[in-house]
C-alpha cells in the first residue's frame, strides 16, 4: 500500500546482532524424557503387581473393595479390589491384588480369615481392627503346590502354624464348661489351649483338640493326665469339703489342666496327637486305675444305709481300698425280709500288694481267695461308719473283729457275700443326744453368764460406781501433771534447784 | 498484509515496529532491547514436542494417584478422578465438578485445542481465523488455573502432618500433573498466534484482517 510505503522512512532501523545458528529444536527432549518416565512408571507398576487371587468367604461383613487389605504378621501384602457374589448366592468371592513376590505364600494351605474384634472366652483379640478397620490375616501353607483360590476359615486359627509346640486328642463324655481358646494349664502356667472339639461319630464321646505351646509339650508324656480344671470344683463327701480351683481365669472361661504323675517310669514326650483322657478333676486324674477289682457283696440286716451312697470309700483302718459301687434293695420272699445289699468294689493291690507280689506259680485270684479265707477266719468284718455327722454320709470300714462269730466265705457266689457287723449307728445317735443335752446345759449357763455381767454393768451398780470414781481420779491425776509441766515450762531449773518461793 | 510481508518486525514486548538491519533476520527492539524475531523460532515444531510431552504425561496424571492419604486405618492412596468421585455428593458436586474441569477436563481440552491449532497453521487452512485465534487466547487464559489441583496437593501435604493421626503424602501421579500443566502452558507459549494469519495473507486478504 503505497501511503505505508511513505511512512516508513520514519521506521528506525534495527540493530545487527551477530547471527546465531538455529539449532535443531532441542525441545524433542521433553517428550522424550516424558516418554521415557511414563514407560517407567508403567513398567514398575506392572512389576508391583503380584497374583491376583479369589478368597470365598461366608459373608462379605467387613470386606470393602480396595480398603480391606491382605496382611500377614502386620505385614501388607495385598488388597481386596473386589467382592461379588457367588453364582451360588451363599457365598462371597473376594478378589485380592497381591503384592509381588507373594507366589511363595499362595500354596494349597494357605489359610485366609478376616480379623474383626472377637471375644472369646475371655481372650479379646482384634482389638486393634476397631480403629483401623477389618483386614483379611493370612497364615502360610505348607504344601509345596501352588494355589489362587482360597476359601477362608469363619474363624481364625486358635494357634499359628508355625508356633512350636504340638497338639493332643482329649476324649471326655462331656464337655464342660471348656469352649474354644480355653486355656490349659500346667503346674497353673498356662501352656496352651483348646483349639476346637467335636461329637465323635457315635455321638459317645467329644473329641477336644488340644494344643500344648513348647517348652511345656515336653511334658506331656504318654502317663499324662489330663482334667477338666473349669471353675470351682466343690465335692462334699464323707472325707469332707474340697474345693479345688485352678485359676481366676479358668473360673471365668473354664480351662483344662495337665500334669504327669511323679511317680513311674520316665516316659519320651508323647506323640503329637496322642489319644488322651480327659478327667474330670485332678483326683479322677490321679486315682490310680482299679486293676482287676474284686467285687464283694455286703448284707447290712440291722442297720439302715440310708447315707451310703455310690462312690462312698471302703477302708481298711482309715485308708480307702475301694468304693461302693451299687445299693440296690432286695427283698427276700422265703423269710420275708428286706435287706439292702451293697455291692464294693475293692483294689486287692491296695491292701495286699505284698501278698499278690510272692513269687510262685499259684494263681493271683486262688491266692487272693485263700488270703480272704484266712483274714475273714481270724475276724474280717465290714461295718458302716458315719464319715460326716453334718451330712449323715456313711462309708464302709472293714476291721478285724477277733470276737466275731466265725463265719467262712461262698467263693461259689458272684459275687461273693463278705460278712458284715451290725453298725455303730446306735452309739452315734446317742452320743450326738448326749452332745445336744450338753449344748442346752451350756447354753442356760451362758444365759446366767450374761445376767451376772448385765448386772455389773448396770446404772448405780458398784462396778458403774467405781468406775465413776476411777475415771474423776484419773482427771485430777492429769490435770496435776499439766500443771507440773507448764511449771516446768517456765522454770526449767526447778529440776535441779527445786520449787522457789518465788514461783508462786 | 502483515509486518512481515512488509520486512517489519513487531516487538513482542512493547509492540514497537522496526524494520530489521538487511541481511539479518533477527535483532533487538531499539526500545526495549527485547530480541525481534519475525514469527517464534521453530514454534510449530516446539509446540509439537511440548504437547507430545504433556499428552504421554497426562496418562500418568490420571492413572497414578495423586495423593496418599495416611490416617490409623491405613494408607489410601487417590488419583484424581477417585477424587472427583470421592468429592460427588448432594453438597459438594460444585467443587466436585471444579476438579473435574480445573483438572481433567481443562488439561485434555487444551491439548486437543492446541492439537487443531497446529494441524490447521500447518495445513495453511485459512477458515475460521477468529474462531481459531479466540480458541488461542481462551487456552492461554484458563490453562494455568489447571495448576489449582497441584497448588491444593502441596498445600495439603504441608499443611496436614498431624504425625501420629494422620499425614498427607503426594504421589508420583502429582508430579506427572504438574508436568502436564506446565508442558500445556510452555506449548501455549511457544505457540505463536501470528501463524493463524500467515497463510491468511498469503493468499487472497480477508476483509477481516485488514483490522487485525
Amino acid at each position: 500500500m503505497p501511503e505505508k510505503d511513505q511512512s516508513l522512512p520514519k521506521v528506525p532501523e534495527s540493530r545487527v546482532v551477530p547471527k546465531k545458528r538455529t539449532r535443531l529444536s532441542l525441545v524433542w527432549i521433553i517428550p522424550i524424557v516424558a516418554a521415557v518416565a511414563g514407560v517407567w512408571v508403567a513398567v514398575t507398576k506392572i512389576m508391583s503387581e503380584g497374583p491376583k487371587i479369589t478368597i470365598t468367604f461366608q459373608s462379605a461383613e467387613g470386606l470393602e473393595a480396595g480398603k480391606t487389605k491382605v496382611q500377614y504378621n502386620g505385614l501388607h501384602v495385598g488388597t481386596v479390589t473386589a467382592v461379588r457374589l457367588a453364582d451360588d448366592h451363599h457365598h462371597v468371592i473376594a478378589t485380592a491384588q497381591m503384592d509381588p513376590k507373594t507366589e511363595a505364600f499362595l500354596v494349597k494351605d494357605t489359610k485366609f480369615w478376616v480379623v474383626r474384634p472377637r471375644m472369646n472366652g475371655l481372650n479379646i483379640s482384634g482389638l486393634s481392627t476397631l480403629i483401623s478397620g477389618n483386614y483379611i490375616g493370612v497364615e502360610l501353607g505348607q504344601s509345596k503346590e501352588s494355589e489362587h483360590s482360597f476359601i477362608a476359615l469363619d474363624n481364625p486359627p486358635m494357634v499359628a502354624g508355625d508356633t512350636p509346640g504340638r497338639f493332643f486328642m482329649l476324649k471326655t463324655p462331656e464337655l464342660g464348661s471348656i469352649g474354644e481358646g480355653a486355656p490349659i494349664y500346667f503346674r497353673r502356667l498356662p501352656a496352651g489351649q483348646v483349639v476346637s472339639y467335636e461329637l465323635d461319630q457315635g455321638g459317645q464321646f467329644l473329641n477336644v483338640k488340644v494344643f500344648v505351646q513348647a517348652p511345656y509339650d515336653q511334658y506331656v508324656n504318654p502317663n499324662t493326665r489330663f482334667w477338666q480344671a473349669s471353675g470351682v470344683d466343690m465335692s462334699l463327701s464323707a472325707t469332707g469339703l474340697r474345693v479345688q480351683t485352678e485359676s481366676l481365669m479358668s473360673i471365668l472361661a473354664g480351662g483344662i489342666a495337665f500334669e504327669t504323675p511323679a511317680a513311674g517310669p520316665l516316659l519320651p514326650p508323647a506323640e503329637p496327637n496322642t489319644v488322651f483322657t480327659l478327667f474330670n478333676d485332678r483326683a479322677g486324674a490321679f486315682r490310680p486305675p482299679a486293676r482287676d477289682p474284686y467285687t464283694f457283696l455286703l448284707v447290712f440286716k440291722q442297720s439302715s444305709v440310708r447315707g451310703l451312697a455310690p462312690g462312698a470309700p471302703v477302708e481298711i483302718g482309715g485308708v480307702a481300698i475301694g468304693e461302693v459301687t451299687d445299693v440296690s434293695p432286695q427283698f427276700d420272699a422265703k423269710t420275708l425280709e428286706f435287706s439292702a445289699p451293697v455291692t464294693v468294689s475293692v483294689d486287692p493291690q491296695r491292701y495286699g500288694i505284698k501278698f499278690l507280689n510272692v513269687p510262685g506259680d499259684e494263681d493271683a485270684t486262688l491266692r487272693h481267695r485263700r488270703v480272704m479265707d484266712i483274714l475273714v477266719a481270724h475276724g474280717l468284718r465290714a461295718h458302716l461308719k458315719t464319715g460326716n455327722l453334718l451330712t449323715g454320709s456313711l462309708y464302709v470300714a472293714v476291721d478285724l473283729f477277733p470276737d466275731a462269730p466265725p463265719v467262712s466265705l461262698d467263693w461259689s457266689q458272684n459275687p461273693v457275700e463278705l460278712p458284715t457287723m451290725p453298725g455303730k449307728t446306735e452309739e452315734i445317735e446317742k452320743s450326738v443326744a448326749d452332745l445336744l443335752k450338753n449344748l442346752n446345759q451350756t447354753l442356760t449357763n451362758t444365759d446366767k453368764l450374761l445376767g451376772n455381767a448385765n448386772k455389773l454393768v448396770e446404772p448405780n451398780s458398784v462396778l458403774d460406781t467405781e468406775l465413776d470414781n476411777l475415771l474423776k481420779e484419773g482427771g485430777g491425776a492429769a490435770r496435776s501433771l499439766r500443771l507440773l509441766a507448764d511449771y516446768l515450762e517456765r522454770h526449767p531449773e526447778a529440776l535441779i534447784r527445786g520449787k522457789t518461793g518465788e514461783a508462786k | 498484509m502483515t509486518a512481515l510481508q512488509q520486512g517489519l518486525q513487531s516487538c513482542d514486548t512493547c509492540g514497537l515496529l522496526s524494520r530489521p538491519v538487511p541481511g539479518a533476520d533477527e535483532g533487538r527492539c531499539p526500545r526495549c532491547d527485547e530480541e525481534l524475531v519475525f514469527r517464534k523460532p521453530a514454534s510449530l515444531q516446539r509446540t509439537l514436542a511440548y504437547l507430545i510431552a504433556a499428552a504421554v504425561c497426562y496418562v500418568p496424571a490420571n492413572v497414578l494417584p495423586v495423593m496418599t492419604t495416611i490416617t490409623a486405618s491405613g494408607r489410601e492412596s487417590d488419583t484424581i478422578l477417585q477424587g472427583v468421585v470421592l468429592l460427588w455428593s448432594p453438597t459438594g458436586w460444585p467443587l466436585s465438578l471444579i476438579v473435574l474441569f480445573a483438572s481433567i477436563m481443562i488439561p485434555s481440552a487444551k491439548i486437543v485445542a492446541l492439537l487443531y491449532l497446529l494441524i490447521t497453521v500447518r495445513r495453511g487452512s485459512i477458515e475460521n481465523n477468529r474462531q481459531r485465534i479466540r480458541l488461542y487466547r481462551i487456552v492461554e487464559i484458563i490453562g494455568r488455573w489447571s495448576m489449582v489441583d497441584v497448588f491444593v496437593d502441596t498445600f495439603t501435604v504441608a499443611l496436614i502432618q498431624l504425625q501420629p493421626l494422620m499425614s498427607v503424602e503426594p504421589a508420583p501421579g502429582l508430579f506427572f500433573f504438574a508436568a502436564v500443566v506446565v508442558l500445556t502452558m510452555l506449548a501455549v507459549e511457544s505457540f505463536d498466534p501470528r501463524l493463524i494469519w500467515d497463510s491468511a495473507s498469503s493468499k487472497e486478504i480477508q476483509p477481516e484482517v485488514q483490522y487485525a
